[in-house]
């Protein structure tokens, strides 16, 4: 019973957050309810038994990106004028079209979401098993994520780079 | 902890209304920032569905498919940030509409 | 004698070569010897091939080659000479020889004197060979031998364009005409298997019975084909504008032999047209209506050639009318008296307009028998021949046509009464033509005189007008026997007396102006009448709007390439589509993310079993 209410509490956490989220026109302020909603969906993951994930959640997601994101911004130094032209940019009529489109995707999947029956979890899903698991029968999927994050340092290396136009 | 007999198709439904509300930002906003952001928000989503996916069948692919587009998200916002910075350099804005070279 | 028979075609031809290819060095001597004295050694020949026909009449055949040979068709170029076939060679090359002496006085100022005799000699060639051919392949190699020349010689002053104009309607005209009797060579040889002349006469003996209908579709093709040529109705529009070329051309191809190559047509193949009774009335009629129409058209005319060409349209007619009713030989003996007496007029214009430095407008003449007796003379003697005088050639031949015509069962009397009108208005503007001209005040004052080589062949025409008649042309074995028969008395005497009364209508309207009629030719309907006998009872303007103006309107539309606009619609509709589908490529990426989740509400949708 405490579960589902606080399930339900974590629930509407996230989605608040994740709406203030979408609507700021600070980006900082945006991201600091990014993290809140992450947080969030963490607690949903340890209430259902996935207590490895609520973790990963929190480390990585948002204490590593969200972290990156926040530096980047902060080094591109928007300021005030920034704040002004998003409020700009986000007037109502904007909202309309992929408000529209939305809800109907929305529809859709809430369509689909009819039949399906049943609690969320019956036991826990210990770090143990998700650690045989994943050196296991994932063990490629593990090497194909390392070269993933190879591609990813690698790019990022040479995007950031200052004076790309000078070097071509 | 078990079961706690929360309803599988709740959970769902928030993932499904979280990947909307990205959803909705990302076809909204014109700052690169604020669309990277809801690609994170809609990964988000999607990552709860896998996790929730995961518990009720009581496997751990659940989480090890977490786990992946943890990592994919990860690559992804590196590169993403880069591209915000080289834009940023060249058209001295964040605003996507100015990169739209490619219409024809 | 017979071994010598292909000098005559082919003096004139290698004559016409040399000139062609080396004359540009050659002083103008040579070239009227070389040109003239060709076609004088065929005259030559054919005079010592005469007397011996003449002493011996049998049908002389000489086969030379093997044209060609595919399957069981085997034409031969092959001579095959009758008495029909010495009358028109006789024709071709007296006349023709006193032509080139005249056209080397006449043209004896113009640049391109080679070229001129080039010309007329082959034209002479191909007429030969168009006459002494014996099958009627090679017979239309000589007809379109002559077409080619006519139009190189009307176009003679080429630097003209409407002489161009003039040259190349004849040619297209005429071409119509050689289209019909390629369709009936065709037909007849798939009818009767063979082209050669006499096998045919052979052959429908025995394929055809008289009445059948493939004989009249032949033998109205082969009509087609002549008129083309003979300048008959329909095809009759080209001969007035053909005036555009030199005078001599027009005596010796649109006066004297060209011309007459239809009438020759019919009358070679007339044992195939005896089996075409229909066609025949057809050959008659056309000649008749031919006739009457040319002649109300010569009686407004001032042009001093075109009242001439319209007098030679109105007299093939006649020819015509001849072989429609069977008068085989009356139709053969016109067109030689014809030849005689229509070049005479014809040079005699020709003196007149060398004389008088290129006037051709009637009534800017006038006076011109006190100046200029022998052209005075040269014209009274052709016209009286012309209008069927007593006495003259022309007498002797229109007579015998119109009496047959007058003896044929059933319509004679009705084509008899037709001629007997179209003799009237002979006369009327043959000799309209020679009281304006020779008679009254002269407004144009002649510059020169007509000298030796102009004087001679009128001087020579003038005896043959005279006399030409009085033989029997040895045509007796060609034709089948007409009989004897005579008409009533009165007839003859109504037609001796139709010509003379027609040049007392003459005499009283132009020269001594006691009949005036300028109350009736300037009343509305005179003049209406007057213009719609002038344009040739509308023809040209007809043919105008029936096929050229259409034709033009075809080819304008058609210059915009319809055809083409389909596949230039597919690319530009191609076109618009990328146009307006590239819209959608506005390179901000909201769209294209809008526009994915769009996509992606669609395949759910389908998926989910919804849509």
């Amino acid at each position: 019973m405490l579960e589902i209410t606080l399930f339900y509490i974590a629930a509407t956490v996230a989605l608040v957050a994740t709406v203030l989220a979408m609507t700021r026109t600070n980006a900082i302020h945006a991201l600091i309810y990014l993290i809140v909603s992450l947080l969030a969906v963490a607690v949903i993951f340890y209430l259902i038994g996935a207590a490895f994930a609520a973790a990963l959640e929190i480390v990585i997601y948002a204490g590593a990106i969200m972290v990156l994101f926040v530096f980047v911004i902060m080094m591109l130094n928007l300021g005030e004028k920034g704040d002004q032209r998003e409020r700009q940019w986000l007037r109502p009529s904007v909202w309309f079209g992929p408000a529209f489109l939305t809800f109907i995707l929305f529809a859709e999947l809430l369509y689909m979401l009819n039949g399906i029956e049943g609690p969320a979890s019956t036991e826990a899903v210990s770090a143990k098993e998700v650690g045989l698991t994943l050196f296991g029968p994932y063990v490629l999927a593990v090497e194909i994520a390392s070269m993933l994050l190879l591609a990813g340092l690698v790019g990022s290396f040479h995007l950031g780079r200052r004076y790309l136009e000078r070097e071509e | 902890m078990e079961g706690l007999n929360i309803p599988f198709n709740h959970i769902l439904l928030v993932a499904c209304l979280l990947f909307s509300i990205g959803l909705m930002g990302l076809m909204i906003r014109r700052n690169i920032i604020f669309i990277l952001l809801s690609l994170e928000v809609m990964l988000n989503a999607s990552a709860l569905a896998f996790v929730a996916a995961g518990a009720h069948w009581g496997q751990a692919d659940g989480q090890i498919m977490f786990m992946l587009i943890l990592s994919v998200a990860a690559a992804e916002v590196a590169v993403g940030l880069g591209l915000v910075l080289q834009v940023q350099r060249r058209f001295k804005s964040l605003d996507m509409d100015n990169a739209n070279r490619m219409r024809g | 004698m017979s071994e010598l028979i292909w000098l005559i075609p082919i003096t004139p031809l290698l004559s016409s070569v040399v000139l062609m290819l080396l004359a540009g060095k050659f002083p103008r001597a040579l070239i009227a010897v070389l040109g003239s004295g060709s076609v004088g050694i065929s005259a030559l020949v054919t005079l010592f091939f005469a007397i011996g026909f003449l002493s011996n009449p049998e049908p002389v055949q000489i086969t030379y080659w093997t044209w060609m040979q595919v399957g069981n068709f085997a034409p031969t170029v092959a001579f095959y000479l009758d008495g029909l076939t010495l009358v028109m060679m006789s024709v071709i090359t007296g006349v023709g020889f006193l032509i080139h002496l005249f056209s080397t006085e006449f043209m004896e100022d113009d640049v391109s004197y080679a070229r001129y005799f080039a010309y007329l000699n082959m034209f002479v060639a191909a007429m030969l060979i168009l006459v002494m051919a014996d099958n009627l392949l090679l017979l239309y190699l000589g007809w379109e031998g002559v077409g080619v020349c006519s139009y190189l010689l009307v176009g003679f002053w080429y630097q003209n364009p409407s002489n161009g104009q003039a040259a190349r309607k004849a040619f297209i005209v005429t071409r119509i005409g050689d289209t019909a009797m390629a369709l009936g060579l065709f037909l007849l040889f798939s009818e009767l298997g063979t082209l050669d002349i006499q096998a045919m006469g052979e052959a429908a003996k025995t394929n055809w019975v008289i009445g059948d209908t493939m004989p009249v579709i032949a033998c109205l093709l082969l009509l087609g084909g002549a008129v083309g040529k003979s300048a008959q109705l329909p095809l009759q529009t080209w001969l007035p504008d053909a005036m555009a070329g030199p005078t001599p051309v027009s005596a010796l191809i649109h006066a004297a032999t060209m011309v007459t190559a239809g009438v020759y047509l019919i009358a070679r193949t007339h044992e195939l047209f005896l089996f075409a009774p229909p066609a025949m009335m057809a050959v008659a009629i056309v000649g008749l209506a031919t006739s009457l129409m040319a002649a109300f058209t010569a009686m407004t005319q001032h042009d001093i050639k075109r009242i001439l060409a319209y007098s030679t349209i109105s007299q093939i007619g006649y020819m015509f009318l001849a072989l429609g009713v069977g008068a085989w030989a009356a139709g053969i003996l016109h067109l030689m008296t014809h030849a005689f007496f229509k070049a005479l007029l014809f040079l005699g214009s020709g003196a007149i307009i060398h004389c008088l430095h290129h006037e051709h407008d009637i009534f800017k003449m006038g006076g011109l028998r006190t100046r200029v007796p022998v052209i005075f003379w040269s014209f009274m003697i052709g016209s009286a021949a012309l209008a069927a005088l007593p006495f003259t050639s022309g007498f002797f031949s229109k007579d015998q046509i119109l009496l047959n015509a007058y003896l044929m069962p059933g319509v004679g009397p009705w084509l008899w009464f037709g001629g007997l009108v179209g003799a009237l208005l002979t006369a009327i503007y043959s000799f309209r033509l020679v009281f304006v001209v020779f008679f009254g005040e002269a407004n144009t004052e002649p510059d020169k005189a007509p000298g030796k080589r102009m004087a001679i062949p009128l001087i020579v025409l003038c005896i043959l007008a005279l006399v030409g008649g009085v033989f029997t042309i040895p045509v007796a074995q060609v034709f089948p026997d007409v009989g004897e028969q005579h008409p009533a008395m009165w007839v003859e005497m109504v037609s001796i007396a139709v010509p003379l009364i027609g040049v007392g209508i003459a005499y009283l309207i132009f020269l001594s102006k006691q009949l005036n009629v300028d109350g009736l030719v300037n009343s509305p309907v005179g003049k209406g009448l007057k213009r719609f006998w002038f344009s040739h009872w509308g023809m040209d303007w007809l043919y105008d709007h029936l096929f050229v103006k259409p034709y033009y309107g075809i080819s304008a539309m058609l210059s915009s390439e319809p055809i083409d606009g389909v596949y230039n619609l597919i690319v530009s509709i191609n076109q618009k589509l990328n146009e307006w589908l590239s819209q959608s490529q506005t390179g901000r990426m909201r769209g294209y993310i809008a526009s994915m989740v769009f996509g992606l509400i669609f395949v759910m949708a389908l998926s989910l079993g919804v849509l």
